[in-house]
């Protein structure tokens, strides 16, 4: 009986997709403070990151997208889907890409020799790509990202986008390969900074994973 | 005109029985307003736009269509909101006057089906920005959403009330729940005597 009920539904969905889940944590809540204290990474991580995860499962079972399409696919082509998915989509996938880029202090890598050349080539130094990145960030008004990505003739570029908009959506002004991103959603630092952005894109590289930053830049450059 | 920043209608703990505390209003006022008030002063200084009036400015810097609106726009658009928004909140009564109720009625169905539009509309702008209930140039009052400053002074419209969904409004009493946060508004500190004012 069992059986024949699980067979119908199956028949029923040939579609029947995996919906998409938060990821964990890759250290603990606490493991950022005091750049990012537990408060602010267990709301952030467990309510923000988990309502885009539930608002896009829910989008995709309205028939907003295909389901079974990759998340990747979803923010490659966030243009020609609903709003729905463009934003969470993109809450999902900025997030995730967040946790990954972060390590508590004591942990965090070096960049790569070919990383820090490239960064000074570009930049003039790594303190005056922090600073552009930094004013980058503070002159986002409103809610949004900004990035460190790998351009379409393989140069890096600081860019900053919208809400939950990145630089591998079609929608986006400069498109590229982010190597890097920081949320400047308010939420992000309103419990510790409240008005301050400036002071928590400063603060921020000190939990910035460096080791894990180089490898994208290698895979980016097809190193 | 140089920006100055207003008063608040009320001390700062005034609504803190209400849901929004007195931390929040010192933030919110004292620091965010002043700031879009101390940045419009730095960037009109010496433009064309610095001895214009605020609704002038407004709508004189918005530019329909880009991508992201200019400095000054954002400035100023966000110095007029939160002037508008400080102004229809309150601690004294709360009924609703008869004008506005027939002409919400009229409108909207009912007052409550009024503030389900309104709630939504704050819940559905994604990322920073307002809702607001405003009358169109034929006298239709209509609610609204606007991403991050662009207000009804953008579009002809008449604000007669208007929320701020940006984050700083409700994180410190709200954290990420901004339904309860325009739940909360329109229950317990709308001042609507000010907004049937702007009838």
């Amino acid at each position: 009986m069992l059986r024949t009920a699980l067979a119908a539904s199956l028949f029923a969905f040939p579609a029947l997709a995996q919906d998409f889940t938060l990821p964990e944590l890759p250290y603990a809540a606490d493991a950022l403070d005091p750049v990012i204290n537990a408060q602010t990474m267990e709301l952030h991580h467990g309510k923000h990151h988990q309502t885009y995860v539930d608002n896009l499962n829910k989008a995709i079972a309205a028939g907003d997208a295909p389901a079974g399409t990759s998340l990747e696919d979803l923010v490659a082509g966030a243009g020609t889907f609903t709003p729905a998915i463009r934003n969470n989509a993109g809450g999902h996938w900025n997030h995730t890409f967040f946790w990954e880029s972060m390590a508590p202090a004591a942990e965090a890598g070096e960049m790569s020799p070919e990383l820090s050349e490239a960064i000074t080539a570009v930049f003039g130094s790594e303190d005056e790509f922090r600073a552009a990145f930094e004013k980058a960030g503070a002159d986002r008004f409103g809610s949004g990202w900004v990035w460190l990505i790998v351009n379409d003739e393989d140069q890096l570029e600081i860019t900053s986008t919208p809400n939950q908009d990145n630089p591998l959506m079609d929608v986006a002004e400069t498109q590229g390969t982010p190597l890097l991103g920081n949320d400047v959603w308010e939420h992000a630092y309103y419990l510790t900074y409240n008005n301050r952005r400036a002071e928590y894109l400063g603060k921020w590289w000190d939990i910035v994973d460096w080791t894990e930053i180089s490898e994208r830049y290698d895979q980016a450059i097809g190193q | 005109m140089a920006f100055t920043l207003p008063d608040l209608p009320y001390s700062h703990d005034a609504l803190a029985d209400l849901g929004m505390s007195r931390e929040t209003l010192e933030f919110h006022h004292d620091i965010h307003h002043k700031a879009y008030v101390d940045n419009g002063n730095k960037l009109i200084a010496g433009t064309e736009w610095e001895n214009k009036s605020l609704e002038e400015i407004v709508k004189g810097t918005y530019q329909p269509g880009a991508v992201a609106q200019n400095g000054i726009f954002n400035n100023a658009s966000q110095h007029w909101n939160h002037n508008l928004f400080w102004e229809v909140m309150g601690p004294g009564e709360k009924k609703i006057p008869g004008a506005l109720e027939s002409a919400l009625t009229e409108s909207f169905g009912s007052v409550d089906k009024f503030k389900e539009e309104f709630a939504a509309a704050g819940a559905g702008q994604f990322g920073s920005g307002w809702a607001w209930l405003v009358k169109d140039a034929s006298g239709a009052l209509k609610v609204t959403k606007t991403e991050n400053g662009v207000n009804p002074l953008c579009f002809d419209q008449t604000a007669l009330l208007g929320v701020d969904v940006w984050e700083h409004s409700y994180y410190i009493d709200f954290r990420n729940k901004r339904p309860a946060y325009l739940t909360n508004f329109l229950d317990k500190l709308v001042n609507w005597e000010a907004v049937a004012a702007k009838l």
